[in-house]
């Protein structure tokens, strides 16, 4: 570019979660899946090895999907494709900021790295998603260079209840930041364990300076609905859609309920005839070393 | 008066903060139906691919290119702008733009997310320059006879109107400059 022009940007790192905002992230490990995706009206997708479903009954350790699996699903879709580094290991991030996705998701979905440090990713030109349960680790990893956040709910179940917990969590925390005395605000940055400047900036705002995704249970347009609801700016569908049934039906019906989340008529129509939605996990029947939400730190 | 915001995927709540702002009436539109009454309509920002779809799938492309006719007047941002060109450059297949502005849009014309950035413009009739927001961003390939360039980045076109058309292939609501926004309401919408 001969004029004037800077690129990775916080603004167009963040500007890009923006334009992702009312839609429908969808994890996919194929090209023909990534395709069903775009063409059910997905916003972006996840180019994965496993979905986090298989990741949990395969057990081992969870890495970044093969250089050619992502290179063959980035060749195939016109929307943005995000992939999946382990929690600190900013050589696999690297590889792929070289391989050209749009987003990077630093994910408990894969085993971490490191369980001290996440990724300086100020390092990079690529903008990153990281998951949170509350707001502390929200402004802990936009501290850390993130550009969008997405609950992180339990991957891999088909079971919203982490989901709502965690975005329920999210939102009284920054309703309790925004209700404090400015005196009080140094107090709570040391109670998040999160930068100061950030809590001062959620205060000041009442909300995140980013855009807030949901992710992990969300399995029927229902789900979708209720998580868009509950206030988040849209809806990440791992296991939920290729792991059911009929994949590009509820896919389109996703996409549609979260869209039309305020709108129960619509709602209802899509969610009729969708074939097995996923089967469900307990959290209980999860073992506490299992539970991917306690990864990240 | 009352612009619309199409809201079904992408940046609509900024279009809508900043139109408040300049006091104007504003709707967010999930639905046809919802346009009724509107002196202009903004296709914003998000996944073309995505907002395309459920535009058809709801009747959009019918419902808007009838109340053109009617006066409305629209202004397509990124997204928008590829929604409202005659001709997608590299388009999909299945991929029908809504074909309302003499243009052709190239898609992610610059490359990946890696490669979107911030430069700045100088867009004409409004002044000093302006802060470009580029975002995965298609550019304008070429233009009819009756369509006016506004802005150019690179040699590339990244704003032109046509009479009660407007494009920008970046984000002006990613900004805390409105003075594309005042354009928009002052020198389109308003004036009949």
């Amino acid at each position: 570019m001969s004029e004037q022009a800077t690129t990775g940007t916080l603004r167009v790192k963040t500007g890009l979660a923006e334009m992702l905002k009312g839609g429908v992230i969808m994890d996919v490990v194929t090209p023909e899946q990534a395709k069903i995706a775009e063409d059910a009206g997905a916003v972006a997708v996840m180019a994965l090895e496993r979905v986090p479903a298989d990741i949990r009954a395969a057990g081992g350790v969870a890495r970044m999907a093969d250089p050619t699996i992502v290179e063959a699903i980035v060749d195939s879709v016109s929307i943005p494709v995000m992939a999946k580094c382990r929690i600190g290991h900013f050589v696999e991030a690297q590889i792929l900021e070289s391989l050209g996705v749009d987003y990077i998701d630093e994910s408990e979905v894969l085993t971490p790295a490191d369980d001290e440090y996440h990724v300086n990713k100020w390092d990079f030109k690529v903008p990153f998603v990281c998951g949170a349960r509350n707001l502390g680790e929200a402004l802990r990893r936009l501290g850390e260079g993130a550009a969008m956040i997405r609950t992180k709910g339990e991957p891999g179940t088909g079971n919203v209840v982490e989901a709502v917990r965690h975005m329920r969590t999210m939102l009284d925390e920054i309703a309790w930041v925004a209700g404090l005395r400015e005196e009080q605000l140094f107090g709570a940055a040391k109670d998040l364990q999160a930068p100061y400047e950030l809590v001062k900036w959620v205060h000041e705002h009442g909300t995140l300076p980013v855009v807030n995704f949901s992710a992990g249970g969300i399995a029927t347009p229902a789900d979708a609905a209720l998580m868009m609801q509950l206030g988040c700016d849209g809806v990440f569908v791992g296991s939920g859609i290729f792991k059911s049934g009929d994949p590009a039906k509820r896919a389109r019906a996703i996409v549609e309920a979260t869209t039309h989340y305020n709108d129960p008529d619509i709602i209802a129509r899509v969610s009729r005839d969708l074939g097995e939605a996923m089967v469900g996990i307990n959290i209980s029947d999860i073992p506490d070393a299992e539970r991917m939400q306690e990864r990240g730190w | 008066m009352r612009v619309g915001v199409l809201a079904l995927q992408g940046a609509f709540r900024e279009h809508i903060l900043v139109f408040e702002a300049l006091g104007a009436s504003t709707v967010a539109v999930r639905l046809p139906e919802q346009m009724e009454g509107l002196d202009g309509l903004v296709l914003p920002g998000g996944e073309s691919t995505a907002i395309a779809k459920l535009m058809r799938a709801y009747g959009f492309y019918e419902a808007i290119r009838g109340r053109l006719e009617t006066g409305m007047a629209v202004w397509g941002t990124c997204a928008g702008a590829i929604l409202m060109a005659r001709e997608i450059g590299d388009a999909r297949p299945d991929q029908e733009p809504l074909g309302l502005m003499d243009i052709v849009v190239r898609r992610n014309a610059y490359g990946r997310q890696v490669d979107s950035f911030e430069a700045p413009l100088h867009f004409r009739h409004i002044g000093e320059p302006y802060p470009g927001v580029f975002i995965r961003a298609p550019y304008i390939e070429s233009v009819g006879e009756g369509v006016e360039v506004l802005a150019e980045h690179d040699g590339r076109i990244v704003a032109a109107r046509e009479e009660r058309l407007l494009a920008t292939t970046f984000h002006p609501e990613l900004t805390v400059d409105l003075r594309v926004h005042r354009f928009f309401i002052e020198q389109i919408v308003a004036v009949q």
